[in-house]
């Protein structure tokens, strides 16, 4: 479907010729014989099964634990390129943490009438625990994944903010490494800028946030939900990475308001929390009774300033799908400025008139549920069947103001491995970013590729796959 | 360190070393199986393995028929006997998934190729042909292991507590091997030398424990004795499956932790008073206290100090 449409193709121009940025490597892969990607596709995956980069997927007994397919041709941003997509995301998570601290305290933006109180006050992602608390430095969302599609040249929309945990920087990480045992020769013909720094930024991040950050020794720790999360490897790897401890909910405990973790001494206080844990589960005293996950009274801790979780609890309001309409009004508002990034013109099923068209024209766009993620719960109406199309009627019909929607993109693609040999698929890109003491913005991020030919859907869990993104330096 | 670490890297140890023992048990039967004693059935080789695994009875309750390949089975692959060497590797390696950032990248990648490739395994692809060559690879990755844990592991707290696993779970298996056979290790049982019984049980033991080739090194004059046996697996200090030479790395390992925290725990005393109690031993006393006896004994104190350890450190 997505086919026959026209797309932008990263590599070729229309004439068939390598744009700028990929013109060393069409060359490489020009002289290379037919098997050489499939060999080197099965080293990629070798290393990672041994190192244990693996995922983990909700409901399938069979393959708890499977690897993300690993693309091994790079996908490449220029310089220039990327100059303006980081001033974009820059701008933008800048705005979003400007919009979340004055939700949780004086409330100018539902004053001025920009957005209406109701989508803030009744969005279940908005915290009323928050209210009047302040985080330090006014940073509420610290870790953002920025999710981009491109449809031309020089056209990047952002789809999604991801401002809750994010995850996925430990594939941008590791995927750099495979590429570096893999084909060495291309990173002394391609000045790529390195992306190995990101755990010492994220530690320097989350020190610059501690509630006292004059103490010589920040305590910080990374909370995973354990072993069978579906992120688990990244918990500890990003534990690790930085040197910190990777602790579960029992591993902590509240005293005195203070926040200690059981260690074979005496229990030592913690500072930071990088909790990749959802809201619900942190604390059963103020948020979920049932969670056996989270530390009862974290929450008092956090609001006395003894402790700093990261990203802070609430921060859900910010990527809401329902919110997300109106993120080009809230970068005008707090900054004053025109978005540099364009948003995906959307509607918001909850208005009547967004909703009557959306009916009309369910077989060419892409509705969503505005809690859902990982690709679950949606419909992409190109690729849908009829009985699909007529199902969601029904469903989107009971329940409108649950669901956005957008036009179906025409996602750029790039060239990847396939079994017919290399082959354009459509990618998308998130940059990992981080906000403490600076906005710090590590050059790349992870592209998700959708394997099969004319998908669209690169989410893993949906049979996506990932590759190395690589930014030029000048 | 957090307490649960500590845990884990002591039972990722723990586990890695019961999934040996266990492979070296089916060894024993497998050969019991192939080599035909005078008028003897193959079930007494296979019940061996089966008492000293401590699964006998979780085994008659699965099966009707004890042969090899159901026997094979059970103690390799089945994921409801708890002792399995599957279910040991999974264990395995859940707990040294849990500690990823506590040990090294060569430590994990043994750890995590072992269980790969072991899953990758095809029970049905394992007869009697095949198992000596898989018995053999099961014990050399659990090697790999170990020297990946002795390689390339700090020494710090972190590893102490792997030792600790280890040498724990050694000397259970040590003792729990030789309680249920005691019987055959009676100094009496050399008086009556009708010869194959006996024999079969003694060379069985010490193969079980890899002793067979040392005992000839430790006693060079001396045929097998059931004196000499019990004595070399209970108190020589040079045979690395004695409970000496477990307790002389526990106690020397507890030692190591006590200086690493700058404190004296309970577990420490007790992993010396074991320790020196074991050296000063002779055999001739245990023979006069009772074998049984002091194996039972032995079990239990050392349960006893896997418990106080797991106190004093706050294992969780």
């Amino acid at each position: 479907m997505a086919d026959d449409r026209t797309f932008f193709n990263e590599m070729l121009d229309d004439a068939g010729g390598p744009r700028s940025p990929y013109s060393r490597l069409a060359t490489w892969l020009e002289d290379k014989p037919a098997n050489f990607l499939t060999k080197k596709s099965r080293d990629a995956e070798t290393i990672f099964r041994r190192l244990g980069i693996t995922f983990a997927v909700y409901g399938a007994e069979e393959a708890t634990e499977r690897l993300i397919p690993f693309d091994p041709i790079p996908r490449i941003i220029s310089a220039s390129e990327w100059r303006k997509l980081s001033a974009g995301i820059d701008q933008r998570v800048r705005a979003l943490n400007a919009f979340m601290h004055d939700i949780y305290h004086r409330q100018e933006i539902l004053r001025a009438g920009i957005i209406p109180a109701d989508l803030i006050l009744q969005n279940e992602a908005f915290l009323p625990e928050m209210a009047g608390f302040t985080p330090a430095r006014k940073v509420y969302a610290h870790i953002i994944g920025t999710d981009l599609v491109r449809v031309s040249e020089n056209e990047f929309y952002v789809l999604e903010d991801n401002t809750r945990t994010p995850s996925g920087v430990s594939y941008m990480m590791e995927n750099r490494e495979t590429m570096m045992r893999l084909f060495p020769e291309l990173f002394q013909t391609h000045a790529v800028a390195p992306v190995e720094q990101y755990p010492e930024l994220l530690r320097r991040t989350l020190e610059s946030v501690a509630p006292d950050p004059s103490k010589s020794a920040q305590t910080i720790v990374v909370l995973t939900p354990g072993i069978y999360n579906s992120a688990y490897f990244e918990h500890a790897f990003l534990a690790d990475s930085m040197g910190v401890e990777l602790v579960e909910g029992r591993d902590l405990f509240v005293d005195a308001g203070k926040v200690f973790m059981r260690t074979t001494r005496e229990p030592e206080q913690v500072d930071v929390i990088y909790r990749r844990i959802d809201d619900a589960f942190l604390d059963p005293l103020t948020f979920n009774a049932d969670s056996m996950l989270g530390v009862p009274g974290l929450f008092d801790a956090y609001r006395a300033g003894n402790v700093t979780i990261c990203n802070a609890p609430g921060t859900g309001i910010a990527d809401d799908k329902a919110i997300y309409a109106y993120v080009p009004d809230i970068i005008e508002f707090y900054t004053g400025q025109k978005p540099i990034l364009n948003n995906v013109p959307t509607w918001n099923c909850s208005r009547a008139d967004d909703l009557a068209y959306v009916l009309d024209n369910l077989e060419d766009i892409v509705v969503k549920e505005v809690h859902g993620s990982g690709g679950y719960g949606m419909l992409i109406g190109p690729t849908a069947s009829k009985r699909e199309i007529a199902e969601f009627r029904k469903v989107l019909e009971a329940t409108p103001s649950n669901y956005i929607a957008q036009p179906t993109l025409a996602l750029s693609a790039c060239p990847t491995h396939v079994a017919s040999g290399v082959a354009p698929r459509h990618v998308d890109l998130r940059p990992f970013v981080l906000i403490g003491d600076q906005v710090r913005i590590t050059p790349g991020g992870l592209t998700r590729v959708a394997l099969k030919k004319g998908s669209l859907v690169v989410n893993s869990s949906q049979g996506g796959g990932t590759k190395d993104t690589w930014v030029l330096e000048d | 360190m957090l307490g649960r670490t500590a845990s884990s890297l002591f039972w990722m140890s723990r586990y890695h070393e019961r999934a040996q023992n266990v492979a070296r048990l089916l060894e024993v039967a497998y050969r019991g199986a192939i080599i035909s004693h005078r008028g003897q059935e193959h079930g007494t080789h296979w019940t061996f393995a089966l008492t000293c695994s401590g699964c006998e009875a979780e085994f008659s309750e699965k099966y009707d028929e004890l042969g090899i390949r159901n026997l094979a089975f059970f103690l390799l692959f089945s994921k409801e006997n708890s002792v399995s060497v599957r279910n040991s590797l999974e264990l395995a390696r859940n707990n040294a998934r849990a500690v990823r950032t506590g040990i090294t990248a060569e430590l994990w990648e043994a750890i995590n190729t072992t269980w790969i490739e072991f899953t990758e395994v095809n029970p049905q692809t394992i007869t009697q042909e095949r198992l000596p060559d898989f018995l053999a690879w099961v014990n050399q990755r659990a090697h790999l292991f170990r020297g990946a844990l002795l390689n390339t592991v700090l020494r710090n707290d972190g590893y102490f507590f792997s030792q600790m696993g280890n040498f724990v779970e050694r000397a259970d298996n040590t003792a729990r091997i030789l309680n249920t056979q005691y019987w055959s290790l009676l100094p009496d049982s050399d008086i009556l030398d009708d010869g194959s019984m006996e024999k079969y049980q003694w060379s069985a033991i010490l193969r079980a424990l890899s002793g067979r080739r040392s005992y000839r090194f430790a006693y060079p004059n001396a045929r097998l004795k059931a004196f000499n046996i019990a004595e070399f697996l209970i108190l020589r200090k040079e045979m690395p499956r004695s409970l000496a030479h477990c307790y002389n790395w526990i106690a020397d390992t507890a030692e190591d932790l006590s200086q690493f925290y700058s404190s004296q725990e309970p577990s420490l005393a007790m992993a010396k008073e074991i320790a020196k109690s074991l050296s000063e031993k002779q055999m001739r006393e245990i023979y006069q206290d009772g074998l049984h006896e002091f194996l039972s004994d032995f079990i239990g104190r050392n349960n006893q100090f896997a418990f106080e350890l797991s106190k004093d450190y706050n294992f969780s």
